[in-house]
């Protein structure tokens, strides 16, 4: 038999079929790959492969200094920066029981909600256009320009800040900072009821996501997956109410919960979260505190006293915990992150199976991963 | 006979939420006064970063070629990928004491990330951050430059 027959003979006996989705594919955002084995048009089984955009963030933290792990984190996920910043900073706070002034803790929770709405977005434009509504894509980044301003105005950057550092801020916000908020939420609140007209109530759009990858809640907890992936599935993860950290105690909001736990409603809980993060933002506005304190006194050399320290905070995706292992010196001796996205990854074949490949594309797209997040 | 009419009612909500989409669309193909997208060569002498734009680390000199470095090293030790290197010299001054002055304040572009920690832990406020954004460059050594100029000193009231 030649070498030729051998092969058809061998695909014969053996129908299921093995592609690779990725790592070059422009729906998973970045360097991810899926090994898809296909019957037919149905996904049987998906294995994600990672670590193509390994950086090794967490050894190397071991050989910085506080003040410098934070431009580390920005890199994480990046359309959280500031959540993450926060993170590493919460901690090293906690561990030196600093108290930060009360301005910096609204300005920080003003900022979180900030990068929210803004990584919602740029999820809302991308899953549109995954989808093939390519105009999502314009009308989503149009939006979310007007939160970049706000952030370079500021901060002088706009993707990654580093701006909210161990003890406080970096330096102060510009003093166009609340104006530009209080506008942009008047902006907003005209622009997303055109989203819902243009993608939600689209026939073509709901019949690619309703009743599809169906996430149960007893998987959502078995599995970790937090954010409003977790909480379509009815799953109570919302950090800012089971852990209240930073201005989250003195604003009222709701957590948006969901039980169909498939993908338009993950859609619909993001949607729904863009507008909860307005409502919050408001509120937040109105009780920030007058005055030009930005940071408390912090040591020129920051030195953890020895122990472990542990502190979460909700990105935009879900939980983000880093846990700080110190031996006294002025790095870290471990920092563990456990980030959202490398959590969320792993339902995929739980989620996929069983669906056409194309429903694959608006399956992972509902999770909205970041891919450095998941390889850090 | 209920399958076909909720075919055809499919048929005709489907067209009616795709008018609807459209009506979004064809409201901005029309409305020429909303268009936000900026030409951005041709408007190259128009744009203005903000003033907090961390474009890349300068050092300011004044109108004598003074500049403000001390040449401490504060920055190079705060930067987190070792972008900057502080090369300084040791000179005796007219009173017979030994003195370290700044020979030659090298930042690397291609490493650094712009964290802004240079900027923030200077001690005397000699370094900032410029408004440029067009780094883009054919040959990688262009990206290592000399901050402090030819022949430029310390700031006379930071000496005294």
């Amino acid at each position: 038999m030649s070498e030729e027959k051998k092969v058809i003979v061998e695909l014969n006996e053996n129908p299921e079929y093995i592609i690779n989705m990725g790592p070059q594919h422009p729906s998973t955002h970045g360097v991810l790959r899926f090994e898809v084995s296909l019957q037919g048009e149905m996904v049987k089984h998906l294995i994600p492969h990672c670590g193509y955009v390994h950086r090794g963030i967490e050894k190397m933290c071991e050989s910085l200094t506080y003040p410098q792990v934070i431009h580390l984190t920005d890199r994480l996920d990046y359309l959280s920066a500031h959540m993450n910043n926060e993170a590493v900073s919460l901690c090293v706070e906690n561990a030196l029981e600093i108290e930060v002034p009360e301005r910096v803790k609204y300005i920080r929770s003003i900022l979180s909600e900030l990068n929210r709405i803004a990584s919602h977005q740029l999820w809302w434009s991308a899953f549109g256009m995954d989808l093939g509504g390519l105009t999502c894509f314009f009308y989503g980044l149009r939006d979310r320009e007007k939160i970049l301003d706000i952030f370079e105005e500021s901060f002088g950057s706009r993707l990654l800040h580093s701006f909210i550092v161990p003890g406080g801020l970096m330096h102060d916000i510009h003093p166009n900072f609340k104006k530009g908020i209080t506008d942009f939420i008047k902006y907003f609140r005209k622009k997303l009821p055109e989203y819902n007209r243009f993608l939600t109530g689209n026939v073509i759009f709901q019949a690619r996501t309703k009743g599809l990858g169906i996430l149960s809640k007893e998987d959502a907890i078995n599995y970790g997956i937090t954010g409003p992936s977790g909480r379509a599935s009815g799953f109570s993860c919302d950090i800012r109410k089971v852990e209240p950290y930073s201005a989250y105690p003195y604003v009222d909001f709701k957590e948006i919960l969901y039980n169909e736990g498939d993908t338009f409603y993950r859609y619909v809980a993001r949607m729904d979260e863009m507008v909860e993060s307005m409502n919050i933002l408001e509120q937040l506005i109105d009780k920030m505190p007058d005055g030009n304190e930005y940071t408390s006194k912090m040591k020129p050399v920051i030195k953890l006293p020895e122990g472990e320290y542990y502190q979460r905070v909700e990105t935009a995706r879900g939980e983000l915990g880093v846990y700080i292992v110190s031996d006294g010196n002025k790095t870290p001796y471990r920092l563990k992150l456990r980030t959202p996205n490398f959590s969320n990854l792993f339902i995929m074949n739980k989620l996929a199976s069983g669906y056409k490949i194309a429903d694959l594309v608006a399956i992972s797209g509902s999770l909205d991963l970041v891919i450095p997040d998941i390889d850090r | 006979m209920k399958s076909i009419f909720n075919y055809i009612t499919g048929i005709f909500k489907g067209v009616w939420t795709l008018l609807k989409g459209m009506s979004v669309t064809g409201k901005y193909f029309i409305r020429l006064d909303k268009i936000v997208t900026q030409k951005y060569p041709e408007n190259r002498k128009k744009l203005k970063m903000y003033d907090r734009f961390k474009g890349e680390v300068i050092m300011p000199h004044d109108a004598g070629n003074y500049h403000r470095c001390t040449g401490c090293g504060i920055c190079e030790l705060n930067c987190p990928n070792g972008s900057i290197e502080v090369l300084t010299d040791k000179i005796t001054t007219t009173e017979g004491k030994s003195k370290r002055i700044l020979d030659k304040y090298i930042y690397h572009l291609s490493m650094c990330t712009f964290c802004g920690l240079c900027v923030k832990t200077c001690p005397s406020t000699a370094i900032a951050f410029s408004q440029e954004f067009e780094h883009a460059v054919f040959d990688r050594q262009k990206l290592t430059k000399v901050l402090n100029k030819q022949g430029s000193s310390l700031v006379k009231d930071i000496a005294e």
